[in-house]
């Protein structure tokens, strides 16, 4: 049995860790490298400057701002966003009155509700973007119109242009199209779980507010910590700056007063736009270390005892 | 083999075999290291092609037979002038093969070019994706287009080319010293824009002081008319009506100082007055309501709409916007109002100054190609041709005998005429694009519009940004010479 198993397993993984080397590992490293250049990103010339770029970054204003932003998304989006989408979920699959006999059933019309829900992700995210920026037009937006029809045409704010409201616009957004995803991936995590668990609280006299958290959200731990993050990477990397980027104030997006901008963006601005392609990275190297904590406390948070049934 | 378990002896368990692999991983990256070590960074660059003998047809030396790589920005002037010029190209040469691409994307397709050491002979760098020019200069990525301005021009033998362009068409293009690094093709006249028929409606004469500006925005509120609009999602577009306000009430040096970073020129009294000036539109409601949350077109449009008066913009506007200008908008431009008699500078002080960059890389294969197609559009048929069809003044001085000029670009003309030598020309936006576009834009002037912050803050905050911008070593630095 034992005969040749290195061999083996070598011959399995050498390849595919050839290449996640090369294109994942790699270019971590690299980007490590540029970092401690003086690269500008538009000519194949550039000298070596040691930490120059980091001290710089411990001295921006702006990078401080946009870590600021990035680490709010990464707590406010999955805290809402899983929170609504368990909601959901929950509701569909299990909240239902009983009726045709049926001891667990969703609420009425959820079979409907679920492809509502669904919806928005298959449109892409720069579609959304769009289609929310002309919502929140302030003079001619559905937004404000919605509010000007129902009486409150004293109410209208500039959304997106009032540095109060910028981050809490893409927020909004960002919940609204990935909700959806969420509720599905928690429908089919609950549908997993046995009838005969519900069937027992319920004959027990349960409310559906003790049955949730007795027994749907223990057994569904594991996908709720996935979604959670899976969450928090979208909106600490590529969702975030797509939309930050399409609906937000500024020459590449940013909002007012820098109320908005996030760190992809601004590793993206300090590349294509002012030519400092090393100090992009060295912001690059900085969005890969908070991505990296946010995992590990996130799993450090969520670990638990593992239910088997 | 247990399937979950990492405890059982025989059988390599699930958490060996992670540990090993990760081992392997370990070892496996630095030996991809000297793999790809190979791959970047090594651009060997364009091999130049061979320069051809000068001629009197030829002044620059142009092999006659080198292909061309022209990449033009496909923006609001679109392409199709340059496809005319590039026929005129071909026909002089008619050896030479002109690979043409129009692209909106500079800045993606072209920054891997200048990387691998290959970019094309002559770009037009502009739009949204600009690549910032005074980092190609500071980096030594361009040519010197000296020889093209020496060079005979197209029309008159006799002339060079440096004597048919505008005022201030070289100047823009160097940024420290003799060489012109810079070609700007069009001629962009910013000012305060708006509907000669809508002002006519309102029986008004454009205002030439800030308390007439006050009172036809006052006559234009009873009439439920905003007084401005402005892209408040881009509110560095304030400066194009600001700047020049400034310069006339302070004179030429407020300008130039700010241009030239130095400490405390923001504090100068000219930039309060101008700051407060406008401040008072919003205080006193004269902006349209939701101006701040609005883009550029958006804005435009409630403007064409006659929702608001003014709009300050630039004489790119009168192609932009034609889609939702009525037909009898009657479109005009003037220089900014001043503050009152005891300014600086007389009234029809502007802002006047090149537009659409363009670029000859330093590491072009064919450089004199890049400069000949240059001449050629600026040679008197390409440039009325320019002018024709994208309603545009290009760099070439006159060229709009005998064409019928749109209301907008008559009255830019004629506002030119009126300005004469009172043309000013702040660097900011070329020199220093976040400074401006962002710092001082959108987090200073935008913020001071939308009434968040007070002129006075807003004064403080911007000399402050400016202050570190001067500071900033990763930037390059230039000053009015």
């Amino acid at each position: 049995m034992q005969h040749g198993k290195y061999r083996f397993i070598v011959g399995f993984l050498a390849a595919p860790l050839a290449l996640y080397a090369l294109f994942v590992i790699w270019p971590f490293i690299q980007s490590i490298y540029y970092s401690l250049t003086d690269w500008s990103g538009l000519s194949p010339e550039f000298g070596f400057v040691g930490f120059d770029n980091y001290s710089r970054m411990l001295d921006d204003e702006i990078f401080w701002k946009s870590l600021q932003h990035s680490l709010t998304l990464a707590v406010v989006l999955p805290l809402v966003t899983v929170g609504l989408a368990l909601f959901f979920a929950f509701m569909l699959n299990v909240g239902g009155r009983r009726r045709r006999g049926a001891a667990i059933a969703g609420v009425r019309g959820s079979a409907f509700y679920k492809i509502v829900y669904f919806f928005p992700q298959v449109l892409s995210i720069a579609i959304v973007a769009l289609l929310f920026q002309f919502a929140y037009n302030p003079n001619s937006g559905a937004i404000n119109s919605a509010l000007k029809l129902v009486g409150l045409g004293s109410i209208q704010p500039d959304w997106l242009g009032d540095p109060d409201l910028a981050l809490i616009c893409v927020m909004a957004v960002l919940v609204w199209s990935t909700v959806g995803f969420f509720v599905v991936l928690f429908s089919a995590g609950m549908a997993s779980i046995p009838r005969d668990f519900y069937e027992a609280a319920l004959l027990d006299g349960a409310s559906r507010f003790t049955t949730f958290f007795k027994i749907t959200l223990p057994l569904l731990w594991d996908t709720v910590q996935s979604g959670w993050i899976y969450m928090g990477i979208l909106a600490l990397g590529a969702e975030s700056f797509a939309v930050v980027q399409i609906m937000t104030v500024g020459p590449n997006g940013g909002g007012p007063d820098y109320s908005t901008v996030v760190l992809p963006l601004y590793v993206y601005q300090k590349a294509f736009r002012d030519g400092q392609a090393a100090y992009a990275t060295t912001i690059g190297v900085a969005l890969l270390l908070v991505t990296l904590a946010f995992a590990a406390v996130v799993m450090k948070l969520g670990r638990r005892e593992r239910l088997e049934f | 083999m247990g399937s979950t378990s990492a405890q059982t002896n025989e059988g390599l368990g699930r958490r060996d075999l992670i540990k090993r692999s990760a081992a392997i991983g370990l070892i496996s990256v630095p030996t991809m290291g000297f793999l790809s070590a190979c791959a970047s960074g090594s651009g060997d660059g364009n091999a130049k092609v061979e320069k051809g003998t000068k001629s009197d047809k030829n002044p620059l030396g142009v092999n006659e037979s080198a292909p061309l790589d022209f990449v033009l920005f496909d923006g609001g002037f679109g392409q199709q002038y340059a496809k005319d010029a590039i026929k005129v190209y071909e026909t002089n040469y008619p050896k030479a093969k002109v690979k043409f691409t129009p692209t909106q994307k500079i800045t993606t397709e072209l920054q891997p070019r200048f990387n691998g050491g290959n970019p094309p002979d002559l770009i037009d760098n502009s739009g949204a994706e600009q690549m910032d020019m005074g980092v190609l200069v500071g980096q030594k990525q361009l040519t010197d287009l000296t020889a093209l301005l020496d060079a005979a021009s197209v029309d008159d033998p006799n002339k060079k080319v440096r004597d048919t362009l505008r005022p201030g068409i070289i100047e823009m293009g160097q940024f420290d010293g003799a060489p012109v690094w810079v070609l700007y093709y069009a001629y962009t006249v910013y000012g305060v824009w708006y509907s000669q028929k809508l002002l006519d409606s309102l029986d008004a004469k454009y205002p030439e002081t800030w308390d007439e500006m006050l009172a036809v925005c006052e006559k234009a509120k009873k009439k439920g008319i905003a007084g401005w609009t402005y892209a408040g999602k881009h509110p560095y577009y304030l400066p194009f009506s600001l700047y020049p306000m400034i310069g006339k009430v302070g004179g030429r040096e407020v300008l130039d100082a700010i241009d030239n970073l130095e400490p405390k020129a923001w504090e100068h009294p000219a930039v309060k007055a101008c700051f407060e000036a406008y401040y008072e539109l919003y205080r006193k409601g004269y902006i349209l309501k939701g101006t701040p949350g609005l883009d550029h077109i958006q804005s435009q449009t409630a403007w064409t709409e006659g929702k608001a008066l003014f709009i300050p913009n630039g004489s790119w506007v009168e192609n932009e916007a034609a889609k939702t200008m009525p037909a009898d908008f009657d479109l005009a431009v003037s220089a900014p109002s001043g503050l009152d008699a005891s300014d600086k500078m007389p009234f029809g002080t502007m802002w006047a100054s090149g537009g659409e960059p363009f670029i000859v890389p330093a590491k072009a294969a064919n450089p004199e190609g890049g400069m000949e197609q240059l001449r050629i559009m600026l040679s008197e048929a390409s440039s009325k041709n320019f002018t024709q069809s994208v309603k545009s003044l290009s760099a070439f001085n006159g060229g709009t005998d005998g064409i019928e000029l749109t209301p907008g670009l008559k009255s830019g003309v004629a506002a030119l005429e009126k300005a004469g030598q009172n043309v000013v020309n702040p660097r900011l936006q070329d020199w220093y694009v976040a400074l401006q576009k962002e710092k001082i834009g959108v987090a200073g002037i935008g913020e001071m519009m939308a009434g968040r912050a007070t002129p006075a803050e807003t004064i403080k905050k911007i000399q402050k940004f400016a202050d570190e911008a001067a500071q900033d070593s990763s930037i390059k630095h230039y000053k009015h010479q």
